[in-house]
């Protein structure tokens, strides 16, 4: 299991140039080698490169109900902008989004963390546990949303009954039907299913880390806690970065937990720019003001991608 | 007991509660699935008299949504490798000219959401006839699988000495039957890895289903639970029995192929 980012290899070097009567049949083959790829890159751009461009137009277009019957999708400069900035749910939504993504990372990275370092203790059924703590991240997100609205229902679920046995709540606590507590919840929700993502990537890059440095460090007169903190974390810096990026980039973007475990109550406290962009464009069929909020979120993730393009680089450049 | 012998057994208690602690979730799941007539109030905590009563429930209320799912994620599956494949073997082995800039596309489709393609496609479904259509959801479905299986695929694909794939062709094959004979047998662990995920992508996708659909024709399952919450649930008996089967396919690859899915997470999502 490799967990570092591989270098590019560097394409094999082109075949010596053909002779010059040959040229056309190097050309041939180069066209032959293409239909390898073509196929897979038309389909790259038509189902993302294409919904790209189109949410940017969109955005500047009056596209409503009424386009479907008329076909017609007149453009109206920066209406849609202007009505998604003026709308007093945008900086909610843009606030709650922040929100749950950091509580999220955090959340998942820290448990994710500490599972991983636990697990690389030697011990009897270390990698059977593993392999079946994936399970909340292999379940399809809406199950597990279903579940979780079911467990924390405030009146019926589990919880709040485990935590009346314990005394440690006197009355239900409102976990999906108070705007102060949902967002939490989602939040709550979303860790526990983020946390084995974490883990995995983060145990693999644990054991690339070589034994011996452990052992010189231990020799050096280092704890545990500071070995872990100097030698430990340092060297696990790569794969960090990536982990957060892409849980980043896949959290700031999640729709189905929210949709079927608050469905974006109550009173708008969980809307996110995804179930913001939902709403208007599947709901309220404002398509065009739901491609403005669309195209925020992608800015978002946008910025979070170069980050993340650049630690790749960096890496490659290591050699690492 | 030595003493390293008693800290590794306390490990393994400990790694037990951690795994009841984070898998409790999933109990309840079963456990309120196999007890019939759980009213909204009372479920209890362990099943006293297990029945399979509420299965049947589920089955006859989303057992063609589970067919559904099944047909749309298989569709998926081979949509996703029939690109996956030659695109990852060209970008490996042929060195053209472009193949980066190709190999960084893929990475860039990680950040555009899920919401956003809906958004795009939805309209030129609609100009396409593809809404509420088999072919217009499997087709959806393939992107979420299709970056990942193609960055798995190369990565495998690079490690395989050209040597082979010439020798082969010095015997008379050409660059297709070299593909088809030498390189998809050689890939078949990779090429199982990425058809699983692909799976267990379309398989829990919901956005495609909620917004490419306006009718129950092509319902997957994802979208047949939410909608069964929708309403004002009085049998979540039912819906935990639909709920543990939509988790079959995921607990059936966490047996069958566990060795591939730590490799394939951490391989397709990093490399």
């Amino acid at each position: 299991m490799t967990t570092t980012v591989t270098p590019e290899r560097t394409p094999e070097p082109a075949p010596a140039p053909a002779p010059a009567g040959h040229r056309s049949s190097a050309r041939r083959r180069r066209v032959y080698q293409w239909l390898f790829v073509a196929p897979a890159v038309l389909y790259l751009l038509a189902f993302f490169g294409f919904p790209l461009v189109r949410n940017i137009l969109m955005s500047f277009q009056e596209y409503t109900p009424t386009t479907y019957f008329t076909g017609e999708a007149p453009f109206n400069g920066l209406d849609n902008w202007r009505a998604v900035f003026s709308n007093e749910l945008f900086g909610d939504a843009l606030w709650q989004t922040v929100l749950f993504t950091v509580g999220s990372l955090v959340g998942q990275f820290t448990i994710g963390l500490a599972l991983a370092v636990f697990f690389t203790r030697r011990f009897p059924l270390s990698g059977a546990v593993r392999a079946v703590l994936l399970l909340p991240w292999l379940v399809p997100m809406v199950v597990s949303a279903v579940v979780w609205r079911r467990i924390m229902d405030e009146d019926h679920g589990v919880l709040n009954s485990f935590l009346e046995t314990l005394g440690l709540s006197g009355g239900g606590v409102p976990w999906l039907s108070s705007p102060s507590v949902a967002l939490l919840s989602a939040v709550l929700v979303n860790i526990w299913i983020g946390i084995p993502f974490n883990m995995v990537i983060l145990y693999g890059g644990l054991q690339e880390i070589p034994r011996e440095v452990h052992e010189a460090a231990a020799l050096d007169g280092a704890g545990p806690w500071r070995t872990f903190r100097s030698v430990t974390l340092p060297m696990l810096r790569p794969v960090v970065t990536v982990v957060l990026v892409l849980g980043f980039m896949s959290t700031v973007k999640v729709l189905d937990l929210i949709l079927a475990l608050t469905g974006g109550g109550p009173a708008d406290s969980t809307q996110t720019l995804g179930t913001m962009t939902y709403q208007l464009s599947f709901l309220q069929l404002d398509f065009g003001q739901g491609a403005v909020v669309g195209n925020v979120l992608i800015l978002i993730s946008a910025v979070f991608a170069v980050l993340y393009l650049r630690v790749n680089r960096a890496n490659a450049g290591r050699g690492k | 007991m030595t003493k390293s012998t008693r800290r590794s057994r306390l490990s393994t208690v400990l790694a037990l509660l951690i795994l009841a602690v984070m898998l409790f979730p999933v109990y309840w799941m079963i456990s309120t699935a196999l007890q019939p007539h759980s009213s909204i109030a009372s479920t209890a905590l362990v099943p006293t008299s297990p029945s399979l009563e509420n299965f049947r429930a589920a089955f006859e209320t989303q057992g063609g949504s589970l067919l559904t799912s099944l047909v749309v994620s298989l569709g998926a599956v081979v949509v996703c490798l029939a690109l996956a494949a030659p695109a990852a073997y060209g970008l490996a082995q042929f060195g053209l000219r472009g193949s980066r800039g190709i190999v960084f596309g893929t990475l860039i489709t990680q950040m555009v959401p899920g919401i956003v393609v809906a958004n795009a496609l939805y309209s030129a479904y609609a100009e396409l006839g593809l809404v509420n259509s088999y072919a217009g959801l499997i087709l959806a479905d393939a992107s979420l699988g299709l970056p990942f299986a193609i960055v798995l695929l190369r990565a495998f694909m690079v490690s395989i000495p050209s040597e082979v794939i010439e020798a082969a062709m010095v015997d008379g094959a050409n660059r297709f039957t070299a593909f088809v004979r030498i390189v998809l047998p050689m890939s078949r662990n990779a090429l199982i890895t990425a058809g699983l995920f692909a799976f267990l992508f379309a398989w829990a996708d919901f956005i495609f289903a909620l917004t490419l659909n306006t009718t129950d024709d092509v319902k997957p399952v994802t979208l047949g639970i939410y909608q069964f919450i929708g309403a004002h649930v009085s049998d979540w008996g039912a819906v935990m029995a639909t709920s543990v089967l939509s988790a079959i396919p995921a607990a059936i690859l966490l047996v069958v192929a566990q060795k591939y899915i730590a490799a394939g997470i951490s391989g397709g999502s990093i490399k």
